[in-house]
Order: C-alpha cells, then sequence, then structure tokens
C-alpha cells in the first residue's frame, strides 16, 4: 500500500507542476505576440542612422527640413518665449559643438570650402550601452531588441536623471505645458501639427524615438524622409542597407564613442 | 510622547509659528510650480538640476554626519557623548526629511512618485537612494524614539536596539556614497565623473553635520538651558577639524589631477567655477565670487580649527563651526550639482540662478526640517530635566 501512496503522490505532484508550468509554457509561447507587428512594419535587427554632412553641402536647406519634418510629426513646437523651456529632438551645430575635443585649430578651413560651413544635425544616438536607460528609476525608458531607445510618458517620474546622464544633450524635459507655452507666445500656433502622434504633458522627457511609430507603419523617419538623401536609415546588420553601403564605401565617425555609449548615428564629414 | 513639544516658552512658540509662516509660504510656492511646471524654477534643458538637488545632497551629508556622535558612544564607549546622541539621530531625522522632500518638489510629475516602487529598478543609482533614504530615516525615527522612551521611563535602554544602532553606522555611510554616486557614474559629466566623489562627500558631511551639530549645542545652551558639555563639544570640534581639513585635501587632489593633467574637458568645469570661462567672446562668471567666498571660509576654518588655543576657545569655535558649515554649504548646496552642467554635453553655456519662486519652496523645505527638529530636540530636552540626563542608554 506504501507503494500505492507513493505513486499517488507523484502522479499528484507532476500534475501540479504541469498545471504550474502552463503559464510559463504560454509566456514563452506568446512572446513577441504581446503586440501585433503590422503588416506593413519595417523590421531590423539594428536600426541606424547615417547623417551625410558630406552630400548636405550640395543641399544646404536638407537638415532645416529634416528638423521641421521631424518636429511637425512630433508635435514638438519650434518657438518658445522662455528659451530655458525648449524642447527639441533634432538641431543643427557646430561642428566643435558636436564632436567636442575633435576641432584643431586648421579645422575651420575644411569646413568652410570641404563642407560649405553645414553643421551637422544632432539627436538621440540610440546608443547600445544607452546611460538613460541604465539610471533610469522606472525603466521610462527603455531599449527595443531592435536598438531603438524609447520613452514611456505615462511612466516617466521627471526626475531627469537621464538628463544628466546622456552625453549628447539629447534629451528634453517639458518645463511647461506645450499648450501653456503657446499661450505665452502670444502669437498664433498650428498644434497640435500631429494628431496621430501624442501631445506630450509637462514634467515629462522625451527625445527621438527614430520615430518607432512611422517605423510601425512602415515609413521612414520623417527626418530620412524630409533630408533630399542626406540621411540614410537602415538595419546594420543587412549589409545591403543604406548605412550599411555609405559606412563601407566612406570614413564615418561617431559621437564621443570613446565614453563606450556605442552610439548608433554615423556621420561622413 | 509629543505632548512636550505642546508647552513651552513664548519664545518657543514664536520660533514655531515664523517656521510655520515659511513652510505656509513654500507650500504656496510650490503649489505654484505645480500649477506651471518645473518652468517656474531656473532650470533649463541644459541645467537640468538646481537648487534642490543641491540642497537634498547637502542634506544627505547632514544626516549622515549623525554617525560621527554614534560610533565614538557605541563602539568606543566615548561617553561623554552619551547626553548629545540623541541630538545627532534627530538631527538625521530632520535632515532625511528634507532630503525626501527636496526630491518630491524636484520631480516633473510628483505624483507619479511611487513609480520607483512599482516598477524597482535595480540598475538605477536613484532606486538605491530610495531604499537607502528611506531606510536611514526609519532607523533613525526608531532608534531615538526608543531610547528616549526608555529614558523618559527612567530605566536603561532595552538591549535589542543595540543591533539597530551598530546597523545605523554603516547605513549613515551608504546613504552619502550612494548619493555621490547619482553624480560620479555619469560618462560625459567630466566634473563629476571622479572616483573621490563619495570620499569628499563622506568628509565634507562629517565636518558640515558636526558642525551644525556644535552651533545647535551652543544655541540649545543660551535658548534651553541644555548644557551638552565643554568636554563633548571639544571633542567634537576635534571630528571636525580632521574632516574639513580632509575634506579640503581632497578638493586640492581633484585639482591637482584636472590641471596637471591638461584635459580641456575636466578643466573647464574648474575655469569657470573659480575665475569664469570665455566663450564665443562672452566671460561667463556666476559662481566666481561664491567659490572665492568658499574658498576663504574653508581657509578661515581651518586656521580655527587646526590651533588648539582657537579651537579650544569657547568664543571662537561657534564662529570656525559656522564658517565650515556655510563654505561646505556653497560647495555641496549651490556650486557642485550645477557646475557638472557647465558647460553642456554640447560646449554651451547656460548659466543658472534660481528663480525667486524656486528659493522660496527651497526656504519652505528648510522651515520643514527645522520645523521637525525643533519639536523632536523639545521632546527630547523635556525628557532629559525630568531624568536629569543621568540615564545610561
Amino acid at each position: 500500500m506504501d507503494s500505492g501512496r507513493r505513486r499517488f503522490l507523484q502522479i499528484a505532484g507532476l500534475s501540479a507542476l504541469g498545471l504550474g508550468a502552463k503559464p510559463v509554457l504560454d509566456a514563452i509561447a506568446d512572446n513577441g505576440n504581446q503586440f501585433k507587428v503590422g503588416p506593413k512594419a519595417k523590421l531590423a535587427k539594428r536600426w541606424a542612422m547615417v547623417v551625410d554632412v558630406k552630400k548636405a553641402k550640395d543641399s544646404p536647406e536638407a537638415f532645416k527640413k529634416s528638423i521641421e519634418a521631424c518636429h511637425l510629426s512630433h508635435n514638438v513646437l519650434s518657438k518658445w518665449k522662455n528659451p530655458k523651456h525648449e524642447v527639441k529632438w533634432i538641431w543643427q551645430a557646430k561642428f566643435e559643438q558636436a564632436f567636442p575635443g575633435e576641432e584643431h585649430k586648421y579645422l575651420q578651413d575644411y569646413l568652410r570650402d570641404g563642407l560649405k560651413d553645414v553643421h551637422p544635425v544632432l539627436m538621440c544616438n540610440h546608443c547600445d550601452n544607452p546611460p538613460c536607460v541604465r539610471v533610469c528609476p522606472t525603466k521610462a525608458t527603455f531599449r527595443r531588441p531592435d536598438g531603438i531607445v524609447v520613452m514611456d510618458y505615462h511612466r516617466c517620474i521627471g526626475c531627469r536623471f537621464c538628463m544628466a546622464a546622456c552625453p549628447y544633450g539629447a534629451r528634453s524635459l517639458n518645463w511647461v505645458d506645450p499648450k501653456t507655452a503657446i499661450k505665452e507666445l502670444g502669437e498664433p500656433v498650428n498644434f497640435p501639427t500631429n494628431r496621430e502622434f501624442p501631445e506630450r504633458t509637462r514634467g515629462v522627457v522625451e527625445k527621438c524615438t527614430f520615430c518607432s511609430e512611422r517605423l510601425a507603419v512602415g515609413l521612414e523617419p520623417a527626418c530620412v524622409e524630409a533630408s533630399q538623401g542626406c540621411l540614410a536609415f537602415g538595419d546594420l546588420d543587412d549589409p545591403n542597407s543604406p548605412v550599411r553601403k555609405l559606412i563601407k564605401s566612406h570614413f564615418s565617425m561617431r559621437r564621443k564613442a570613446h565614453l563606450g555609449t556605442d552610439p548608433q548615428v554615423y556621420y561622413i564629414l | 510622547m509629543l505632548e512636550k513639544a505642546l508647552r513651552g516658552s513664548p519664545g518657543y512658540f514664536a520660533w514655531l509659528v515664523i517656521l510655520l509662516a515659511l513652510v505656509g509660504l513654500g507650500s504656496i510656492c510650490y503649489f505654484r510650480q505645480l500649477m506651471y511646471g518645473l518652468g517656474i524654477t531656473g532650470m533649463s534643458r541644459d541645467v537640468s538640476w538646481g537648487l534642490y538637488i543641491a540642497q537634498f545632497t547637502f542634506l544627505v551629508g547632514v544626516a549622515a554626519s549623525a554617525v560621527m556622535l554614534v560610533l565614538p558612544y557605541y563602539l568606543h564607549d566615548h561617553k561623554i557623548f552619551g547626553k548629545i546622541t540623541i541630538l545627532g539621530e534627530f538631527l538625521a531625522v530632520a535632515a532625511v526629511t528634507m532630503c525626501l522632500t527636496f526630491i518630491i518638489v524636484d520631480l516633473g510629475q510628483p505624483f507619479r512618485a511611487f513609480n520607483v516602487i512599482l516598477y524597482p529598478t535595480p540598475n538605477s543609482v536613484l532606486f538605491w537612494d530610495m531604499v537607502v533614504l528611506n531606510g536611514y530615516l526609519f532607523l533613525n525615527i526608531f532608534i531615538g524614539w526608543t531610547l528616549i522612551s526608555a529614558e523618559r521611563k527612567g530605566v536603561a535602554a532595552p538591549k535589542w536596539i543595540k543591533p539597530f544602532i551598530i546597523l545605523s553606522i554603516p547605513w549613515a555611510v551608504s546613504i552619502h556614497t550612494v548619493t555621490a554616486f547619482l553624480y560620479a557614474g555619469l560618462p560625459g559629466r567630466h566634473f563629476w565623473l571622479t572616483a573621490i566623489m563619495a570620499p569628499r562627500f563622506l568628509a565634507s558631511a562629517f565636518a558640515a553635520g558636526p558642525a551644525l551639530l556644535i552651533i545647535f549645542c551652543y544655541i540649545l545652551k543660551r535658548f534651553a538651558g541644555f548644557e551638552a558639555g565643554w568636554e563633548a563639544i571639544k571633542s567634537l570640534s576635534k571630528v571636525v577639524a580632521y574632516a574639513m581639513v580632509i575634506s579640503v585635501f581632497f578638493v586640492l587632489c581633484e585639482i591637482f589631477t584636472v590641471f596637471y593633467s591638461q584635459i580641456p574637458e575636466h578643466m573647464s568645469h574648474f575655469v569657470y567655477q573659480w575665475v569664469g570661462l570665455m566663450h564665443d567672446d562672452h566671460l561667463y562668471w556666476k559662481f566666481v565670487p561664491w567659490m572665492w567666498a568658499c574658498g576663504a571660509l574653508a581657509i578661515t576654518a581651518c586656521v580655527l580649527l587646526i590651533v588648539p588655543q582657537w579651537r579650544n576657545n569657547e568664543a571662537i569655535l561657534p564662529w570656525a563651526c559656522a564658517a565650515v558649515f556655510f563654505s561646505l554649504w556653497i560647495e555641496k548646496g549651490i556650486t557642485l550639482t550645477t557646475t557638472g552642467f557647465i558647460p553642456s554635453p554640447t560646449e554651451t553655456i547656460t548659466e543658472y540662478t534660481p528663480s525667486l519662486n524656486e528659493i522660496g519652496v527651497t526656504l519652505g523645505v528648510w522651515a520643514l526640517g527645522f520645523l521637525v527638529l525643533t519639536i523632536l530636540y523639545k521632546v527630547a530636552l523635556a525628557v532629559k530635566e525630568i531624568s536629569g540626563g543621568e540615564v545610561a542608554h
């Protein structure tokens, strides 16, 4: 009879184990299907961008168009009464601001003659080893498997640790509600410029998202689309992607790569 | 036991009314900030932490300094501290209260503060800061209250409190270490990226906190008739002297490394602080007077504290302590945080001046801390008056 009882317990135990394992198995089976991928979605193993400043010297308005397209697409105001309240996702800066420490006395000649003084655009570098993600106390900013570093505006507590951690100055806090900023401006502003994209509330941090919302429906990032070919976007893992082709045929550099953040925006200068 | 705080001289109540008024003023300013957003402060995209986080950083040090009384008394049986350890513990409670309040008023979305607990993130230093600060607050309330309750009943403190007291010693070190790690682990913020940040924080804490305690001992003697004992104060002044000298030494170590190595991005912050930074034909020098005041106060304090005749002079000591306190308050409570952002990672310069509303909130939080401190000290002293302060812990 003893063996009978043991047998019973064994079977009961195994059954319990099976029942217990079901949710785990379900979770594994469900993995990846939590958010449905749209039929048109652009997918990649590692998204990256190339900023072709050399090419932009022949279309000097290209980067301005990119900046405008980005900010219109993401409801980012272009004018602020108080410059300290500014929010920006992508902007142009002088070479020595983009690449501090890389400048030298005679570089100005090249920047003037070789690049016609076109300033590179700066944005979030979607680092492979992002310090902002490391410091966020709520996981409001996180790195997707395809490398895009995104923000959850509904979880962010506005502690601004990520702003201190980002070595590229890529992040902005909403110091005031955008609608308050418009009121202060005292002139009519078209806002929101894109009803498909959420407006933000005051007190949360935001930044460039590599247009994850556009990739999801098969579109290129807004800045790339408007760039007259001066910005390239694609999968670094794919040798035939536009980014890999450009990196193969040109010398490229990254901002502050020595910090170990492994930035994924490449510059051709 | 709190009822003891309800009885006192007219002067005591007048002081409470002043503090309450300041708390009220701070609350109004904070309400305005809540309604408008953090844009009401002087902070900006470039200088994204300001007076609030700086006060928090400084006050963590004040809180940690209680250990400079607790450690000699409990680990080395330094009996003369027996009467004042409770002052250190209650100062820690008030200081941590201010720290936590400063963090809350600094949040863009304060109503979401509990997200830090809902989504615990061990890779974030801020998560650990939340853990150690709340733990330290709990420890000090718990220990202080247990000791003072025992004293009121005229019995020895229960034995089981001892492990908590011992635990509070490394815990005090942890709060300031973790707070230093908030700064010292960020790539691209060269001003803070220094392994000596945590030791610097501890040294300055162990100078500023005990200096403040000595000043409190003078004030309590004058206004509450509480006699801490000259020997205890003298002993504590040695702690202040050593810690202050070490603190200055650590800063000089930083300055050596930065200027002998000649790495521009490391030098620029110090240049901005001490002589001003030229940028696009404009000299930015907002912190220069503050830094020189800080330096002058630090040297004065060191001289007054190192020479025994001056340190042991009852009339000079409080001034030396005030010099320590204000020197370190300028260093950590004003300049250390904001200078890390100037120049910015993209080599631009945005200077920072706190707005009036921001100063109002800051005053309110300080007043809240002093209110907590006053009430706790009132209770402690009332109990000691009855017991005669003779009961051993």
